[in-house]
């Protein structure tokens, strides 16, 4: 009777606003820090409960890079830390 | 033609490494339709490479103010209340001034919520698949389709007649009606349908209730939901290029996002909230990276998306959308006299009293607030001299 009878499967990793995610792996985040020259929580966050993270399964303390497309660039690589909450 | 193509992007790599892919496809492209010499080449790579570096934003340059100010200025032009018909006379959505407000400020709804919704690949071209879709989103109320409600105190009673133009309208059945009243507690069993006529229907209310209690239970039962998605008050079905597309009055994304026959990627809100909430941090960021943009461009004002972009870096920094001002960036600065300067400087000034706080005088605020060289630019770096390697000869 409703609309929504048929449960459809949600990829959020599909929509047009969710740029690219994917996890580091470590010894690219010992390379990253490194290059930045900072430690990981000066990053910009991104929370564990957040839907991109749950989709990904990334844990806190863990570094995520996202490939936006930007209008000045074309592309551009920015890096957030997975921390709790 | 002196060098081929694979030459050319082999002399290009190392522009390659440093430019970024938007610069250097306009500059692949603008080489391709010249005849050069190899050494004019590499010194043009070498100049579009050192060009670029010059241009970056160098370390000390105040970015947030002069995005402050790039947005600011503009924005006292902007009018102070206005609405706009986004292209449906129906709706109106707020933009201009306030929208930028409710968006720096980072409300959980929007004045006015809408969606846009795109439809997948089988209900996009035609008008009434497109109808069909936007019924099983738009939220039907009993009163939506109802001519009229009496109450019967003899019998204590209600008779409900249905409006047989806007069941169909709305895409409902009688059947929908009996079954969402059952659902309500107080008449659940003392439902039924006229014999003669499939649109009355009868609602027995309990013998116990007076004349206020059933006038109660009667708004109650109007706003009974038939169908549809929550928060979804009206959908429009409006032609774009060669598709159609479902323009709503009302928000609820991850709803939305369920419903058969949307494509799921293009599902977009002007909430901001909502967006953090179903699609996460970064979309988010994009969202108000865009709402912020066509508000300005809406209004005619040309601020670069560069400073746009920093605004909603800055709100989205700590995972979580927060807003510009006293409860959000403004007030987490570390200064103490930098939050002063902003908003309620007393109450600022006494608990950082209270707690002992000391200021750093590292920002810009406070250094102008004490009469003291801004750390900004050249000023940004400190002069500190080693006695003993200072040693006199």
């Amino acid at each position: 009777m409703s609309g929504k009878s048929v449960k459809k499967k949600i990829n959020v990793l599909e929509h047009e606003l969710v740029p690219k995610h994917e996890a580091l792996k470590p010894e690219e985040v010992v390379e990253l820090l490194k290059n930045l020259g900072i430690r990981p929580e000066q990053l910009p966050w991104i929370r564990v409960s957040d839907p991109v993270s749950r989709e990904l399964g990334v844990k806190p303390g863990d570094i995520v890079r996202i490939v936006r497309k930007s209008p000045t660039a074309g592309e551009s690589v920015a890096y957030r830390f997975v921390v709790s909450g | 033609m002196g060098i081929s193509e694979s030459e050319l992007l082999e002399m290009l790599e190392p522009a390659k490494q440093v430019l970024p892919p938007k610069i250097f496809d306009e500059l692949l492209e603008k080489l391709k339709g010249l005849t050069l010499t190899k050494d004019e080449l590499s010194k043009i790579v070498e100049l579009t490479i050192n060009e670029y570096l010059n241009v970056l934003v160098e370390p000390g340059e105040p970015i947030g103010t002069v995005a402050a100010q790039s947005v600011g200025e503009p924005g006292t032009q902007m009018t102070l209340r206005t609405f706009h018909y986004a292209g449906v006379r129906e709706l109106n959505v707020t933009l201009g001034l306030p929208r930028l407000i409710e968006l720096v400020d980072a409300r959980k709804l929007p004045e006015t919520p809408i969606m846009v919704i795109y439809l997948d690949e089988e209900h996009r071209y035609d008008r009434d698949k497109a109808l069909e879709v936007a019924r099983r989103i738009e939220a039907t109320r009993l009163e939506n389709v109802i001519a009229k409600v009496d109450i019967d105190l003899v019998s204590s009673s209600m008779v409900i007649d249905l409006d047989p133009e806007m069941m169909i309208d709305k895409g409902v059945e009688t059947d929908d009606v009996v079954k969402a009243l059952s659902k309500v507690k107080a008449v659940s069993q003392n439902v039924s349908v006229d014999e003669n006529d499939s649109n009355r229907i009868y609602v027995q209310v309990p013998p116990n209730y007076d004349f206020m209690k059933i006038q109660k239970l009667r708004d109650r039962i109007l706003k009974i939901k038939l169908k549809g998605i929550k928060g979804i008050n009206r959908v429009i079905v409006q032609r774009r290029g060669n598709e159609y597309v479902l323009i709503t009055d009302g928000t609820n994304l991850e709803a939305v996002l369920k419903v058969d026959g949307v494509d799921v990627r293009r599902v977009f809100t002007n909430s901001v909230y909502e967006v953090e909430n179903v699609l996460g941090i970064e979309a988010a960021r994009q969202a108000l990276v865009n709402e912020i943009h066509n508000v300005l461009e809406e209004q005619g004002l040309d601020v670069d998306m560069r400073h746009v972009m920093l605004i909603a870096d800055m709100m989205t920094l700590t995972g979580s959308v927060k807003q510009i001002g006293r409860h959000g960036i403004a007030g987490e600065k570390t200064s103490v006299l930098a939050r002063a300067s902003f908003e309620v400087t007393v109450k600022h000034l006494f608990d950082a009293s209270a707690r002992g706080e000391l200021d750093e005088l590292k920002g810009v605020a406070e250094n102008v607030i004490i009469g003291q060289l801004v750390p900004v630019g050249t000023n940004l770096v400190n002069l500190a001299m080693n006695p003993t390697l200072a040693r006199p000869k």
